[in-house]
């Protein structure tokens, strides 16, 4: 069984010019120990869909239709204490700027053991001695000094460093990651990458790790859900993806990653932009842009089909419905 | 039709103008949606027009001696008994209406509270911009002189000034002067606040990418000043302004109040609140507690105001 | 006589004083701390090419930028454009407008407060290029066309634009007024990728079509193998290795530019794990002595922890490595 399920998940957001849905009916699944990558562009709602998960959705921001379970249970209906509880030692959190995820006026150490003793019965010294423990897990050096130290005594990289052990301190069965190496210089991204892959396989934590890198992506998950205009494009693993995606998005959007092997003469690119919350087009939500557009993806939003190993979310799929100049693509990351 | 389809190809449009832009704008929603800002809002403004029109709809004009009656004097209010229809809220010991003596009192209050405001937005704005500006000595001096500056109470700088001008000055031109000389006090003693939240959003404002876009290609730091981070600065100020006025306002009357404010031909609300004073416990006591009531009802409609137009316009608030 | 490079620098420097303020330096019998930013960079761009320079934060490619653009003096060395010395030519307008910055922020290089057709006519105004409102707005439409927008937009605020539209208008900005030569501070590195392609594309066909030359700054070394001609590595203020980018590329010599060509997540390595060499940058006001890589080298002997490296040829690239030097380089 599925550790996480999103079920037709909407996220809406009424404002005074109508109410905007940001996510539009996804659903999704991760697996015990699985890494499930979640990209997308700005806007595309990859952050929203952690925030929703993790129950904490700003007001006027709200579930308005679909489910989300975690372990066979409903979690989206849950009230503030059944959540809370959850948070932390169920689930967990990384979010992308250490200098905020960590309270400036408290150690390290008092950090950690809060979260420690919050969710597990255990004393201060037991709590304290698992802190340094996790400190050392994480590649803080000294850590029995350092758990006294306070974060801005730390670098961008240690910081991180110290908010992963802070997600996984009370072992967690899921850890949804946004952004955890974006504000981070390219060298030590590396390293965090490498660390959080490590532990997370030697914990048989699962992951959902929301970036808009598709290079992280393509290291470290093993399935890979491609977001567009609040709604699911493709998903399927991430070697299919990246070498062969289905998906007329997801084709431009690697065909417009300059590789670090070689170089074109131009990118490609994919013209105009995501459209705005208030103003997505009917139908398809990328029929204004898709190079392979036709009649139909203006009339009706597709489901996700499949197509080969992944699954997309494109007219061109539905055998019975493509015309048969258009036979389903299948684009090489060039 | 939800919201989130797309309407079939509109017709492309022209721009909105300007005075569109602002009547849809988010600000003058927030305003539509807050009770307390519509009232206080409302408020404010007939205060402010009785007081600004008080030459052409007060009931009497209480500066001309010949209007007065002394049979009339210390009629009380409605509906007392003993009132009339023609002095709704009651005269004083000389027969001048309370109601037309509050139109020009507030007159008098608001001229001298926005003029002082106007002084110290002028001169805060000017320092606060260069101070952030130029930095280093500049900086270090200008915030100095407002440091010094705000260890003086208002009301004891406003003494001062009064004092010393009232001394320079020839007797006869006091009159004529002291209106002057106590918009000056005033705002010399209110400008530190105005340069403090200035000089801040110009640290904030210098170091952004426009600002260098702009020295790239060789504009003079003054034009830069007044051009790219002068109206960049200028939303806080607004907020300050309302609420100083409230202070300015209450300045002017603690000032009357003791005695160095305006002279009592052109009474002010804090003067006529001294004047009834000596009544209050006679039991005529609406010569004095109707101006209060007047000044208290300004000053606050006009800091509820304030307040709301502060947390309109924080970005982190909406 | 071959032409002289459109941007020449000499052995610049730039220090930065960091210390405390004077009386609480005094008082605490502190020395004067002084950040080496840039330390002895020499590069040159010939006309119609790109030079990129890569690095991690702190290793002073965001002030070279500043200084090749005249924002700020160097320390010591020279730095000339087209010839002349720098500060001479930033002195006369009409050189002065020969060169523009194109910033990394989209947020924060447009002023909130002014329409778009007032941002981009800026420049045209500042230098007298034209006058008049008629053919200075005809001017703007034609530049914010050329840069892929509607000449209807300048009625438009930023806050009405997306990230990568901005971008677009700050390039406006700069070419009006028709420079020869622009140093673009990151300029994709807050767009979304598919915004990033547009926006790289879009400054490859200016620089063919107006011909351009480009100072290309940025950490991301995918997209500056797109862009460049030439790449300089930098490292804590140090060009540690330069040279035609696809030599470099294909055959890094320094230990660093293995580095980072390692670290970087590329789509290339799905499935495939790797070793990434431990350390963190250092800070530059306290660098380690002798080749400031030492610490994180693999090649790092008791030289390299002494001497400070100078410039080897190899081929066509400079390198400034002890273990290149000797011929010590690993597998």
């Amino acid at each position: 069984m599925a550790l996480l399920e999103i079920d037709n998940l909407t996220v809406e957001f009424p404002t005074r010019r109508g109410v905007l849905r940001a996510l539009d009916s996804i659903s999704l699944s991760i697996e015990p120990g699985e890494v499930l990558g979640v990209v997308g562009e700005s806007g595309a709602g990859k952050s929203l869909t952690g925030v929703a998960v993790i129950g904490l959705l700003e007001p006027p921001g709200r579930v308005a239709g679909g489910q989300i379970r975690f372990d066979g249970k409903r979690i989206d209906n849950l009230p503030y204490e059944a959540m809370r509880r959850i948070r932390g030692r169920q689930i967990g959190t990384i979010f992308q700027d250490p200098l905020t995820t960590l309270n400036p006026l408290y150690t390290v150490g008092h950090q950690l053991v809060e979260t420690i003793q919050t969710h597990l019965a255990l004393s201060d010294a037991d709590a304290r001695k698992r802190a340094i423990h996790w400190l050392t897990e994480v590649g803080i050096p000294a850590a029995s000094q350092r758990i006294d130290a306070y974060p801005h005594e730390f670098s961008g990289g240690m910081r991180q460093r110290v908010v992963i052990a802070l997600a996984l301190c009370a072992e967690p069965r899921l850890v949804i990651a946004d952004e955890p190496t974006t504000a981070l210089d390219v060298s030590i991204q590396a390293q965090i990458i490498t660390l959080l892959k490590r532990l997370t396989r030697d914990h048989g934590t699962s992951v959902m790790l929301v970036t808009h890198d598709m290079g992280v992506i393509a290291e470290t998950a093993d399935r890979v859900a491609v977001m567009y205009a609040g709604r699911i494009a493709e998903i399927g693993p991430v070697a299919e993806v990246v070498r062969h995606p289905a998906h007329p998005y997801t084709e431009g959007l690697m065909g417009s990653i300059p590789s670090l092997e070689h170089r074109v003469a131009r990118l490609r690119q994919i013209d105009g932009a995501m459209p705005r919350l208030n103003a997505i087009p009917r139908g398809c939500a990328f029929n204004p842009r898709c190079p392979k557009v036709f009649d139909r993806c203006h009339a009706e939003r597709p489901e996700l089909l499949a197509a080969g190993a992944t699954r997309a979310a494109c007219w061109l799929y539905d055998a019975a419905a493509a015309p048969a100049a258009f036979a389903p693509i299948r684009g090489t990351h060039a | 039709m939800s919201a989130t389809q797309a309407p079939a190809k509109p017709a492309p449009a022209r721009a909105p103008s300007r005075w569109a832009r602002a009547l849809d704008s988010d600000l003058l929603y927030s305003f539509r949606r807050s009770p307390l800002a519509v009232g206080s809002a409302t408020v404010a403004l007939i205060l402010i027009l009785a007081a600004v029109l008080a030459p052409w709809i007060a009931p009497q004009d209480p500066t001309n001696v010949a209007n007065l009656n002394l049979l009339n004097s210390f009629n009380p209010p409605l509906p007392l008994e003993g009132s009339d229809w023609t002095f709704p809220l009651g005269t004083d010991e000389q027969g001048r209406d309370v109601l037309s003596a509050i139109m020009f009192g507030s007159r008098i209050s608001l001229i001298v509270g926005a003029a002082s405001v106007i002084f110290a937005v002028v001169v805060g704005v000017a320092v606060g911009l260069l101070a952030g500006y130029a930095g280093g000595m500049v900086d270090a001096f200008l915030m100095r002189a407002a440091d010094v500056q705000l260890t003086f109470p208002s009301i004891l700088m406003a003494l001062l000034v009064d004092g010393v001008v009232s001394a320079e000055l020839p007797r006869n031109l006091h009159a004529t002067f002291q209106i002057y000389v106590l918009i000056f006090a005033i705002g010399i003693s209110r400008w530190p606040q105005f340069a403090r939240t200035v000089r801040g959003s110009t640290l904030v404002e210098r170091n952004k990418d426009y600002v260098m876009a702009a020295r790239l290609i060789g504009l003079g730091q003054v034009r830069i000043m007044a051009t790219h981070i002068l109206p960049n600065v200028l939303g806080p100020v607004l907020v300050l302004g309302t609420l100083t006025l409230g202070l300015a306002i209450l300045d002017e009357a603690t000032l009357s109040f003791l005695g160095v404010g305006l002279p009592p031909t052109q009474p002010s609300l804090g003067t006529l609140i001294r004047i009834g004073d000596d009544f209050l416990f006679s039991g005529q006591w609406w010569v004095t507690i109707f101006p209060g009531v007047a000044l208290v009802l300004m000053v606050l409609s006009i800091n509820l105001l304030g307040d709301w137009l502060r947390d309109a316009l924080n970005p982190r608030l909406r | 006589m071959p032409e002289a490079p459109t941007l020449e620098a000499q052995d610049i420097t730039r220090m930065f004083d960091v210390s405390r303020p004077w009386l609480q330096r005094v008082l605490a019998h502190e020395p004067r701390l002084l950040l080496r930013a840039v330390d002895n960079a020499s590069f040159a761009i010939s006309r119609g090419s790109t030079l990129s320079l890569v690095g991690e934060s702190g290793c002073g490619k965001s002030t070279i930028a500043r200084m090749a653009v005249g924002l700020m003096p160097p320390s010591g060395g020279e730095i000339r454009f087209e010839g002349n010395p720098l500060s001479t030519a930033r002195a006369q307008p009409a050189l002065r407008r020969r060169m523009n910055m194109i910033f990394q922020d989209p947020y924060a290089s447009l002023n909130p407060r002014w329409r778009v057709r007032d941002i981009v006519a800026e420049p045209i105004r500042a230098f007298s290029i034209l006058s008049g409102a008629q053919p200075i707005a005809a001017r703007v439409g034609e530049l914010l066309v050329q840069v892929g927008l509607a000449a209807a937009d300048g009625e438009k605020y930023p806050h009405e634009f997306s990230g990568g539209q901005r971008q677009r208008v700050s390039i406006a900005r700069a070419l009006a007024s028709e420079p020869d030569f622009l140093v673009c501070d990151e300029p994709t590195s807050a767009l979304d990728v598919s915004v990033q392609a547009q926006i790289l594309n879009l400054m490859r066909d200016l620089q063919q079509r107006l011909g351009l030359t480009y100072l290309f700054i940025s950490h991301n070394l995918a997209v500056v193998r797109h862009v460049s001609d030439r790449l300089g590595v930098m490292y804590l203020g140090r060009i540690v290795e330069q040279g035609p980018a696809e030599t470099i590329f294909h055959t890094p010599l320094h230990p660093y530019t293995r580095l980072l060509l390692d670290a970087i997540p590329d789509l290339e390595m799905v499935g495939r794990s790797r070793t990434p060499v431990g350390g963190e940058v250092p800070s530059p006001i306290d660098p380690p002595p002798g080749c400031t890589f030492h610490p994180r080298c693999p090649l790092a002997n008791a030289r390299c922890r002494e001497e400070k490296p100078v410039y080897t040829q190899v081929g066509e690239v400079q390198v400034a490595c002890h273990a290149v030097a000797e011929g010590r380089e690993a597998a």
